[in-house]
């Protein structure tokens, strides 16, 4: 079955056999290193002429190999380019790299094979200095125009300490405020048509629309709205970098952060990741009790969604009775984890502790009483006829719109395409539960809701199973790199102890390798993407999330639309700032 | 009018209230006895925060406009019947002068928008221009059945016209577009598309603050009293009731029981988009308000002559 996966054979014939040059990976993912000069065409071919093609951008990032601890023969030493595609024949994922010469080196666009393309270039111009040739607008992306320095290069400072007092002089408060002035020109966009002048509209970053520091700016004609340019990076904090300066263990309260909504799922993509290339396997009880913190967060994030949704189209009320069910999720992931938003309660190799006593009634009393409230809101909201009305119809992309744009999640679902991670590639376990992958066919706004409130039922069936059969046994893995060790494990001889000992004081030494993982998070495909050279912390963790591209979309799905329809395409999106930033 | 002034605060603390109760939570409890002297509270703040005029804004305009929503208000109160002689002029062409004031209540909204020189100010100004005009035309005819049958503009005649029976029977068509068109009127939820929060971030009023937005706010309070005062005048008989409770009583009583109504809407519609907003009241209100004065006045001609 993996030999028919692999395009290696078919790409050499293509292209000949000394193009390229495999690397082993510790996800098994089909890794190739090819020139620079063939990118471009072996890309072309990826997509639209192998068979059972690789159509989606799935990542697209960098790593600065400078410093790196490099195996023998390793192919780059300066700058790497690094593309992650998707095929959905093949079910399977190809990474593609490429080493790059000089400080800072170019790379040809591959904006006109994918429209996604455009982001992510921008961000690795933003962060590595890579220049990209033949791109629509090579701006920054997320650091203000004014940023000196290109923050994921290892020279760049990773902590403020390092970068000497901030001072806001007058001269440099006007300049920066100056950056943030919008030019349409800048953007090619015309500033009147032939019959009508458009108004430029600044909405955001401070906006109850928005739900965080987003800035859109529309250009209208009246209400219409002709083109939108989003300008992100607000909430930028630099998780990629972070990582690098963090030991593996230290690193997972930060992943909490990114989906901020999305608790512990955070936790699972960054862990499987790591536990890839530790080689932990864990005990059934770990996976099932994580599997069903991870439904709970997935019902909590869509409630909040769901709630700020109907407030966004004016309906005041469902926000409060959703926020109210969601507390009683966070009272089950309070007496689980302690904390609420941030549980940071997963750990390498398992789970922080066991389920505490009690836990089965708390979990059965949320599974009685929730069903019922869905059917309210059911009658509240999905059936409301102005609800109806303002979102039916509105913000259309097809399956393979959302393809091209990198979609994932409730969004490509409700185009009728029923791919869910958890069940096409399943991990933790989920091949062990009985649930329905929810679709919706129009791919409109309705449908990206009906098929949200229709996971939060299929989450809760999850969450049934995990409570009916929760297996007895290890909440951890017995494994010298679990973080911490479970005690008993670590008081056997003179070598448990000191691994023990290093791995609380320093954190654990992973094994040199990359591994990449995907999860099916709440908003849609989460993946981090990360490298150890054999030290206590990530050389580099690339974090794809999934509200990045689906905001990228914006300006596709908007056009044509009205200011109040953009509310409602904002609502259905179901982004978080910070999984957009990170 | 001092004791209409006085109940607009309270009316910001029952929906407040009544808004807490539908949403699962507490509402202002703290200041008072049940949380009552809130709105005094915020009186005192919006009058001592600093009467700030934004310095782009056209300022004579700017001041205006909030004026302008007041006045009106009140103004139209003066043909409120509350009770038998309880009333501040009997005009015998009330209806007409309600609907002349509820028309100048737009130039505030519009003028408002203009004067802050802010895009969503404008924007919001705009919808609510069109929103305002477009409900006027099907509020004035959706009153015209209630006319036809008294046959008078005056209030207190159409009151006492309801002796037999209230007018929401025979006319009530008319009575479901006045209130939709009320709604529309004192652009409140489901038809807050001027401000629209989500949206607009407050609309027309954005760069309006201290008593200058307190002028809007209470304008909007009296005007839904206003709307729920001609809607019991028009078709709940008014003062009319069993003789157990005084007139005024039975007044305020269906007064509050639609000033309720209307907290009830905001609690739990979401909004229309603006053009579906004009689409709904001329495609759909106009015709059937027409229907209704032509169906009225077929009846009445026949009553008078059948053939």
């Amino acid at each position: 079955m993996e030999a028919t996966l692999d395009p290696t054979e078919k790409l050499k014939q293509r292209f000949g056999n000394e193009t390229f040059t495999s690397q082993r990976a510790k996800d098994d993912i089909v890794t190739l290193w090819l020139p620079l000069e063939k990118i471009k065409e072996v890309l072309w071919y990826l997509k639209n002429e192998i068979d059972r093609p690789y159509i989606l951008l799935f990542d697209l990032s960098a790593i600065d190999e400078r410093s790196r601890n490099r195996e023998y023969g390793y192919p780059s030493d300066n700058f790497t380019i690094l593309y992650h595609l998707f095929s959905f024949d093949r079910n399977s994922f190809i990474r593609l790299k490429v080493a790059l010469k000089g400080e800072f080196p170019t790379v040809p666009s591959i904006t006109n094979l994918w429209a996604n393309a455009n982001w992510y270039e921008r961000e690795v111009f933003d962060m590595f200095g890579i220049r990209f040739e033949g791109h629509p607008h090579l701006k920054r992306l997320l650091m203000p125009e004014s940023w000196q320095g290109n923050p994921l290069r290892k020279e760049h400072p990773a902590r403020a300490t390092e970068m000497g007092p901030f001072r806001l002089f007058d001269e440099k408060q006007d300049r920066e405020q100056s950056a943030l002035q919008f030019r349409p020109e800048e953007w090619g966009l015309q500033t009147s048509s032939d019959d009508s002048d458009f108004m430029f509209l600044n909405i955001g970053p401070q906006h109850p629309g928005t739900h965080g520091v987003l800035r859109i700016i529309l250009q209208l004609d009246g209400e219409d709205i002709v083109d939108a340019v989003p300008d992100i990076g607000f909430h930028h904090r630099g998780a990629e970098k972070m990582a690098e300066r963090q030991s593996w263990h230290t690193y997972i309260p930060y992943t909490d952060r990114v989906d901020y909504l999305g608790g512990v799922n955070n936790n699972l993509a960054y862990l499987l990741a790591v536990e890839k290339l530790a080689g932990i396997e864990l005990p059934e009880r770990a996976n099932v009790i994580r599997v069903m913190m991870c439904e709970f967060f997935r019902i909590a994030s869509h409630l909040v969604w769901y709630g700020t949704f109907a407030q966004d189209i004016g309906q005041l009320s469902p926000v409060f009775y959703m926020f109210n069910d969601r507390e009683k999720i966070f009272d089950i992931v309070a007496a689980v984890c302690g904390g609420r938003m941030h549980p940071n309660w997963f750990r390498i190799g398992g789970v922080a502790q066991d389920l505490p006593r009690g836990w089965d009634k708390l979990v059965k009393d949320f599974i009685d009483y929730f069903p019922k409230r869905l059917k309210e809101y059911d009658a509240m909201v999905m059936k409301n006829s102005i609800f109806k009305a303002r979102t039916v119809g509105i913000g259309i992309f097809t399956k393979a719109e959302a393809i091209e744009w990198g979609v994932t999640g409730p969004g490509l679902r409700a185009c009728g395409y029923d791919w869910d991670f958890r069940k096409k590639q399943p991990y933790s376990g989920y091949d062990k539960f009985d649930f329905d992958v929810p679709i919706a066919h129009n791919g409109d706004c309705y449908d990206r809701a009906v098929v949200r409130v229709e996971e939060m039922r299929q989450s809760l069936r999850i969450i049934e199973q995990c409570w009916k059969y929760m297996p007895e046994g290890d909440y951890k893995a017995d494994h010298p790199l679990t973080t911490p060790p479970v005690k008993k494990h670590t008081m056997q001889d003179i070598e448990t102890l000191i691994t023990h000992f290093l791995g609380v004081s320093w954190g654990p030494v992973i094994p040199a390798g990359e591994a990449m993982s995907c999860i099916e998070a709440t908003k849609g495909a989460n993946s981090y993407y990360a490298i150890s050279d054999g030290n206590t912390s990530p050389y580099r963790v690339r974090v794809r999330t999934p509200s990045f591209p689906h905001m990228q979309m914006l300006p596709y799905i908007s056009k044509g639309y009205t200011v109040a329809d953009m509310l409602s395409i904002l609502g259905a999106m179901d982004y978080v700032l910070a999984d957009i930033d990170r | 009018m001092g004791g209409l002034l006085l109940i607009a605060p309270g009316l910001i603390w029952l929906e407040r209230r009544l808004l807490a109760v539908w949403q699962d939570r507490y509402g202002p409890n703290r200041a008072g006895p049940l949380g009552v002297l809130v709105v005094l509270a915020d009186t005192l703040k919006l009058f001592f925060k600093e009467d700030w005029i934004p310095p782009f804004a056209d300022k004579k305009v700017f001041v205006l406009a909030p004026a302008i929503v007041v006045i009106t208000v009140l103004m139209s109160f003066v043909i409120v019947p509350f009770s038998p002689g309880f009333i501040v002029v009997d005009l015998n062409i009330g209806l007409l002068f309600f609907l002349a004031m509820s028309s100048m209540g737009a130039y505030s909204i519009i003028l408002g928008g203009w004067a802050s020189n802010n895009k969503y100010s404008l924007l919001g100004a705009m919808r609510g221009a069109a929103q305002m005009i477009s409900y006027e035309v099907f509020m004035g005819l959706s009153l015209m059945g209630v006319v036809l049958i008294t046959g008078s503009f005056s209030l207190h005649d159409i009151v006492e016209a309801q002796r037999n029976m209230w007018f929401v029977v025979p006319q009530f068509l008319g009575f479901v577009i006045f209130l939709i068109a009320g709604i529309a009127e004192t652009h409140r939820l489901p038809f807050d598309i001027p401000e629209a929060e989500s949206e607009l971030i407050a609309g027309f009023h954005s760069e309006y603050s201290g008593m200058k937005f307190g002028m809007f706010f209470v304008g909007e309070y009296i005007g839904i009293m206003l709307i729920s005062c001609m809607v019991t005048c028009l078709f709940f008989g008014g003062w009319l009731g069993p003789a157990f409770l005084p007139p005024i009583v039975w007044f305020v009583l269906k007064m509050f029981a639609f000033i309720a109504l209307f907290i009830l809407l905001r609690a739990s519609l979401p909004r229309p988009r603006y053009d579906q907003l004009m689409e709904f009241g001329w495609k759909i209100l106009l015709p059937l308000s027409l229907l209704n004065v032509m169906i009225t006045a077929g009846i009445i001609l026949w009553n008078e002559n059948p053939l």
